[in-house]
């Protein structure tokens, strides 16, 4: 059995439209278009581009904060003692870890959670739909601080509920050791962004077209088979939205690192090393070389994505 | 699939829009000028003092030296952020901006010497630095001074002590009126199968125990201080670096520190001298404040504290006095005040042995003049203040360097965690720490 896709939108063309040229109509549209996006798109570049662009000038440069009149052109120096760093290239692996697990559990939960929203009973829907986003309203911050309380040694109640656990018990330590607080981490992380992830999808099952599902079913196709052959590929924009903006959202993890274990027993995240240069070192330049190629990986990260899943997201609106 | 329906703008929407970008920029324009404003009205200065968190005692204290004043100044209370990092980060990012509405600073005893080589800090009153230097500490007097002149000025001093249960010592055999070592501490700890509270979390506590090993075995952890981050030379490969990480690591792995050692704070290490399995602990002095104020709450029996002992800093060597750590506040009057010389005057009001004492006695932060704990109030609210006193004389601060940040993140990085320390850690946060100040590696 093959996957079953609607064919993209064919576009009518209006009849009065002068040949090779674009309406009036759609001239105008275009018009109001930029005249409505036309603010936030100047607010975008100032607040966004601007601040890249210092960044990127400031990162060919030894400068620190507090001793500007020693500040020297160094080229490309910064990037050369941050490659060349082994605590660079360990905090990448941290921040690629966690960001695999947490987006692969988050897109698993995620669809699950979707599929019981899509298919709870009207009345019910609401009520669920509320409860599962709450985690998404809870601040990253103050989700990291429950966390970090409901797992410390003297204030959580973790270990006294997981004593059952083989290896658990009253003096268990998530934070002294790498990975139990990487797990902690990575459970926190879930927690909060799996509703995201699950709204996305759930926006995506709702153009799942009923005409393909009822096709399928009437030829006999069983659950599994209806969901990886029909609703899985008519939801693929919506799962490389989900991914992609998660990916990246995950990639840049701080504020629960910085709550939990400030960096200790190797949980530094490339943010977290920025953090550090920039704000703790005051070194402007070495923080901001950090930055841009944090910047960098983020771009990367969007491309792979954008290339991978062969998808335009243009057509899927129905555009040329 | 959805449909987008396209939205005419309405009648008159280009006046409402137009109305709108005025109003938003005009938003934007009072913010940022509300922002840069620094309290300019009227004919009386107003001195903003930026203060670390306390429980209330520096906005008195600003209101009664305002008062002292005879109105010819107004001090006004401005809180930084609750830790050391987050007040010097907030402070060195505003100063290096010029900052005009900072007048006074509290800063940790770290700070100094990066706000003065940096140009932050006004000049002291020759006549000033040598009236608040007598009398004073010896070594808060060190920690306001970086060049060879007092760039800050000393306002309380902290100290850790060493604090035993009673009960428990005695049952130990240890005799506390002498001097105790760490050797002495860990194998009475084992004895009585007791906890040894000290801070192994990867933050500044973990530079204060560093430091106060390494002065207690007659080193230091800058052993040739320069302005130019190159030419500093660092002692922690020295033989008293490596006598002090012996001592880290073997309190590490005694079996006695309790079970989240890599991950205690000063409170955590005070709750766990309030439990039942406790024996000894290194720690400010507040937690005796805190204690008490737990007995009057009724969360913890009277008789805990009464089995609370305390006595100086233990040893790392028996014959060699110990060199206890020192924290405390002091105040900086920044180089971009309008009101420097009134900033100073301030100061002199604020660290009056008065209002010091009231500080002591009513926020549990200990003084830095030494003539303070005469008074019969903080006697009878401390009765450790004699060893407080004697602790504070003996003192020292922590590296005085305007590359502290370097030094502290160096030092936690390796010593972290303090189990894991060895031979090498000495030689390897050296290299660590002097490649930081090249500009050859991350930090």
């Amino acid at each position: 059995m093959t996957q079953t896709t609607l064919p993209p939108i064919k576009k009518n063309e209006p009849v009065s439209a002068p040949r090779g040229g674009i309406s009036d109509r759609s001239r105008a549209e275009r018009r109001l278009g930029w005249r409505l996006a036309g603010p936030a798109f100047a607010v975008m570049l100032l607040v966004t581009a601007y601040p890249i662009l210092q960044a990127v000038y400031y990162s060919l440069f030894n400068y620190r904060l507090t001793d500007p009149e020693n500040r020297s052109f160094v080229g490309l120096g910064n990037y050369f003692v941050i490659l060349s760093d082994s605590l660079w290239w360990q905090a990448v692996a941290v921040t690629v870890l966690i960001t695999v697990v947490t987006v692969v559990v988050e897109l698993v939960l995620g669809f699950a959670l979707a599929l019981v929203m899509s298919k709870a009973l009207s009345t019910l829907r609401p009520v669920l739909r509320a409860a599962i986003l709450i985690p998404y309203a809870v601040i990253t911050v103050v989700s990291a601080f429950s966390w970090r309380f409901a797992f410390n040694i003297t204030t959580g109640f973790v270990n006294s509920w997981l004593s059952w656990l083989p290896g658990i018990g009253a003096d268990t330590d998530w934070f002294g050791g790498k990975w139990t607080s990487l797990l902690v981490i990575c459970l926190s992380e879930i927690w909060k962004t799996t509703p995201f992830i699950s709204l996305l999808l759930l926006a995506g099952l709702a153009q799942v077209p009923d005409v393909l599902q009822e096709a399928a079913q009437v030829d006999g196709a069983t659950w599994w088979q209806r969901l990886w052959k029909v609703t899985i590929p008519n939801m693929k924009a919506a799962i490389m939205v989900a991914l992609l903006f998660r990916t990246l959202d995950a990639f840049r993890i701080f504020d629960s690192i910085f709550v939990m274990t400030a960096g200790a027993n190797g949980t530094e995240s490339v943010s977290f090393l920025a953090y550090r240069q920039t704000i703790s070192r005051v070194e402007i330049g070495l923080g901001s070389a950090v930055s841009v190629l944090l910047f960098l990986c983020v771009v990367l990260i969007a491309f792979a994505f954008i290339r991978g899943f062969k998808i335009d997201l243009a057509q899927t609106r129905g555009e040329k | 699939m959805h449909t987008s329906r396209i939205a005419r703008p309405a009648r008159g929407g280009r006046r409402t829009r137009r109305g709108l970008i005025a109003a938003s920029a005009a938003a934007v324009l009072a913010s940022s000028l509300a922002a840069c404003g620094g309290g300019d009205g009227g004919s009386t200065p107003t001195l903003t003092w930026y203060i670390n968190p306390d429980s209330g005692g520096q906005a008195e204290i600003a209101s009664r030296c305002s008062e002292a004043s005879d109105g010819r100044y107004n001090i006004e209370v401005a809180q930084l952020p609750r830790t050391p990092e987050g007040q010097r980060e907030q402070l060195v990012r505003r100063l290096a901006a010029q900052d005009e509405s900072i007048d006074l600073m509290s800063l940790d005893v770290v700070f100094a010497p990066e706000l003065a080589q940096a140009g932050f800090l006004a000049p002291v009153p020759a006549d000033l630095a040598d009236r608040v230097s007598e009398g004073t500490f010896p070594g808060s007097v060190e920690s306001a001074t970086w060049d060879d002149e007092l760039v800050v000025i000393p306002f309380w001093a902290n100290t850790q002590l060493l604090w035993y249960r009673k009960s428990v010592a005695e049952a130990a055999g240890l005799d506390m009126t002498q001097p105790v070592t760490w050797d002495q501490l860990v194998a009475a700890a084992q004895d009585q199968q007791k906890i040894l509270s000290a801070q192994g979390r990867r933050s500044e506590s973990l530079t204060v125990w560093l430091t106060a090993l390494i002065e207690s075995a007659g080193g230091s952890i800058i052993e040739e201080n320069s302005t130019n981050p190159e030419d500093i030379k660092l002692g922690l490969a020295s033989p008293a670096g490596q006598r002090a990480a012996e001592v880290m690591h073997d309190v590490a792995v005694s079996g006695v520190v309790g079970p989240a050692f890599t991950t205690a704070s000063e409170d955590i290490s005070a709750s766990q001298f309030e439990s039942a399995d406790a024996g000894f602990m290194v720690n400010w002095p507040y937690v005796w404040a805190q204690a008490q104020t737990k007995v009057e709450a009724g969360t913890l029996d009277q008789s805990v504290p009464e089995d609370y002992g305390w006595t100086l800093y233990p040893r790392v060597d028996a014959d060699t006095p110990s060199a206890p750590p020192l924290g405390g506040i002091n105040l900086g009057v920044s180089a971009y005040s309008r009101y420097a010389d009134f900033g100073y005057e301030a100061t002199e009001c604020i660290t009056s042995d008065e209002n010091q004492a009231y500080y002591m006695n009513t926020n549990g932060n200990p003084a830095s003049s030494a003539a303070v704990y005469d008074d019969p109030e903080v006697q009878e609210v401390y009765p450790m203040a004699n060893t407080i006193r004697e602790s504070l004389a003996a003192a020292k601060p922590r590296p005085l360097t305007p590359y502290y940040s370097e030094v502290t993140g160096g030092i936690q990085r390796e010593y972290h965690p303090p189990a894991s320390v060895s031979d090498s850690t000495g030689q390897q946060a050296d290299d660590l720490i002097s490649a930081v100040l090249s500009g050859d590696q991350l930090l």
